[in-house]
């Protein structure tokens, strides 16, 4: 066992698939003890929070300032409003309204800013502008108004009997809060999908759930699978005609439509995780079967299946110690992809909407399904949905190259 | 030499497959052999003697034909039947490197083989000492070969170990399908001389499987030789091989190289 395992892990695909697995299962497990919750609690009204850190303003403007005099400042708020398109945009304006802009460059923040101070009308309406084209100069040259000159802001309280605001405190643009001191500061790394959701958190959840389905439904194929193919194979004959004939209408029917019906006709209210794995389960173990059978068939009439015979053990004894350690490194790897195939299973299920029912877990279908049904792929919320695709792809990629390694090490031929 | 029958057959048959594919590999043969007979069928490579063994042992059924055990047909429908068979009749087989499971260590072997006998109940002790006994008639310690696994040994002493287990299942038949072709020639003699050995002292009828008929000669009592599927000639092994009457046998005969002679190719 132990010469076993170390010949194991020194084939370097099985450790690459190992590390990549294993760091995803040490997320599934360690995200959710440091960020405890539901991981379907909703906490942001409105959809698609980017990812980022979110400051809580009401908690900084209470909290204590320090003034930080910054060179940089103006200009980084400036760049903040003036991006690259804007700026390529403000000379369109230029053009439209017929102003010469003779050797002005783009980068040159300052004659840029001077050249629109001077020129920019609201009033003026340029051939061949659109509304929205005005309306989105307009918005422009009132950010610019806000950045350029740095008024002090004021803080007030409204009184709510008489409606008077009574000030609290003026904000300077060199005062600075500490984030350690602000009571509320939110981590969203992976922002929120179309619910207001923690994405991460989701993932994390989505991902144990996604697994336990891979596992029970690997499981259950496997062992269907294992059973039919050790019983065919072996005892031969009639059974082994019978098993054959069910197994056959199985491979025939192409699975995933069978899983389609199943799951259609069960209803969206009875599908809990457990009941999607074992419908997957149910409908894949074929080709285990007939990979066991072959197997079987070219082990039983070995002599020492023979010897064992002779010895008067019985047919459960013969397949239990003669034959199925003989395949047992071969049903491992059978079972490794029947585990990646089932969590694919359940991804393409879900992304139909045949799922697991949406209300109690996330899982990495279902997080695809919801980013699809909101649009977040046409509207660029790459955070609600590539992270879950790329999850599954490196999920189902750690574990075919374990199995490859596997192969490797467990098939003389294909040794190095 | 007793003349009590302990195995016959009647017009045995074995075909595989059906149609085109039909191979009839053994073809209606008849054959007796004796108590205390040391038996040799011969014959090349797919003649069907491995094929008459199996089915001598039980392990495939017969398409046809009868076989007898100790003059009563062999009833072995049952796991119950077969296992009471099999208590009679043994095999060692052609390759001892394929012959042992390699997950079980040699003691689970060697213990099988006394659960079989009844002793199952007996005090580790005493099987023990069954198992000393029997690893010593074949030249083997039992004490180096406890906890070891079966491939740790080497081509001979595996199947010395084989009939060290049929000297603690002391069946009446013992059918030996080629046990020496994986063997170097020093082993073979000694395994050789344990199988007279075992004949001697337990009384057993050898059935012995070989492609060799300068060996068959050595050995044998009787002997029978098999041409696809059929038992060309048979009869005391002096008789058959210095007097051989089938063209088959002849040219088996002139097929054994000998030393400080050229050898004919021209038959093969």
């Amino acid at each position: 066992m132990k010469h076993i395992l170390s010949q194991v892990f020194h084939s370097g695909k099985f450790v690459v698939g190992f590390c990549i697995f294993m760091s995803i299962l040490l997320l599934m497990i360690f995200y959710p003890i440091f960020n405890p919750g539901n991981p379907l609690q909703i906490v942001s009204i409105g959809t698609f929070a980017e990812p980022g850190i979110y400051v809580s303003v009401y908690d900084a403007v209470d909290s204590d300032m320090n003034t930080l005099k910054l060179d940089e400042a103006p200009a980084k708020r400036l760049d903040s409003v003036l991006k690259s398109e804007d700026r390529v945009k403000m000379v369109m304006w230029f053009d439209a309204a017929g102003i010469p802009v003779d050797n002005l460059s783009i980068h040159d923040t300052e004659a840029l800013l001077t050249l629109w101070e001077e020129n920019y009308d609201a009033t003026i309406r340029p051939e061949g502008m659109t509304k929205a084209d005005r309306n989105y100069f307009q918005r422009l040259d009132g950010n610019l108004k806000k950045v350029i000159v740095t008024h002090d802001k004021v803080l007030a309280r409204q009184d709510p009997s008489s409606s008077e605001l009574s000030v609290i405190r003026t904000i300077e643009d060199t005062d600075y809060v500490n984030i350690k001191k602000v009571a509320n500061v939110k981590r969203l790394p992976l922002g929120t999908d179309n619910f207001g959701r923690d994405v991460l958190k989701e993932l994390a959840a989505a991902i144990k759930t996604s697994i336990f389905i891979g596992l029970v439904a690997g499981s259950i194929a496997t062992l269907i699978g294992l059973t039919f193919g050790l019983l065919s194979g072996f005892i031969g004959g009639l059974v082994d005609d019978f098993i054959m004939f069910i197994t056959n209408i199985f491979t025939v029917i192409p699975a995933f439509v069978l899983l389609i019906l199943i799951s259609y006709s069960i209803g969206q209210d009875q599908r809990g995780p457990t009941t999607v794995a074992v419908v997957i389960g149910l409908t894949v173990w074929t080709w285990t079967a007939r990979a066991v059978r072959s197997q079987v068939i070219s082990l039983r009439n070995r002599d020492h299946v023979n010897l064992s015979k002779l010895s008067g053990h019985n047919l459960f004894l013969i397949i239990f110690t003669d034959i199925l350690p003989y395949i047992a490194s071969y049903v491992i790897m059978a079972l490794i992809l029947q585990i990646s195939g089932a969590i694919l299973a359940e991804a393409q299920l879900s992304l139909l909407g045949l799922g697991p029912k949406t209300t109690e877990v996330p899982t990495l279908g279902l997080m695809m399904n919801w980013s699809m049904l909101y649009t977040a792929h046409l509207n660029g919320y790459w955070w609600a949905y590539f992270p879950v695709i790329l999850t599954i792809a490196l999920i189902s990629f750690s574990l075919n190259l374990m199995n490859t390694g596997l192969d490797q090490v467990f098939n003389p031929t294909l040794r190095d | 030499m007793a003349k009590e029958l302990c195995l016959s057959g009647k017009n045995v048959t074995k075909v595989f497959g059906f149609g085109d594919k039909k191979t009839v590999a053994v073809n209606h043969v008849d054959f007796d052999f004796h108590v205390g007979e040391f038996v040799s069928i011969v014959g090349e490579s797919g003649s069907g003697k491995t094929t008459l063994a199996k089915m001598l042992l039980g392990l495939i059924h017969e398409t046809e034909g009868e076989i007898s055990f100790l003059g009563k047909p062999r009833e072995i429908k049952g796991r119950k039947q077969k296992r009471e068979y099999w208590k009679e009749i043994q095999a060692i087989f052609q390759d001892p490197f394929s012959s042992y499971n390699v997950f079980h260590k040699i003691d689970a072997v060697l213990l099988d083989c006394i659960k079989m006998r009844g002793g199952k109940k007996l005090p580790y002790e005493k099987k023990v000492e069954m198992m000393t006994e029997a690893c010593s008639f074949v030249n083997l310690k039992f004490e180096e070969l406890t906890n070891k696994y079966p491939f740790e040994l080497s081509g001979g002493q595996m199947q010395r170990l084989m009939i060290a287990r049929i000297f603690l299942l002391k069946p009446k038949i013992l059918l030996a399908d080629e046990p020496t072709s994986m063997i170097d020639a020093c082993s073979r003699a000694t395994i050789l001389e344990m199988l007279q050995n075992l004949r001697n002292e337990i009384g057993m009828t050898i059935i012995f499987i070989t492609h060799d008929i300068g060996l068959a000669y050595f050995i044998s009592d009787t002997v029978f030789i098999m041409e696809k599927g059929n038992i060309v000639e048979y009869g005391p092994a002096e008789k058959v091989i210095l007097n051989p009457e089938a063209e088959y046998t002849k040219r088996l005969i002139s097929d054994v190289p000998k030393i400080h002679e050229e050898w004919d190719l021209s038959t093969v």
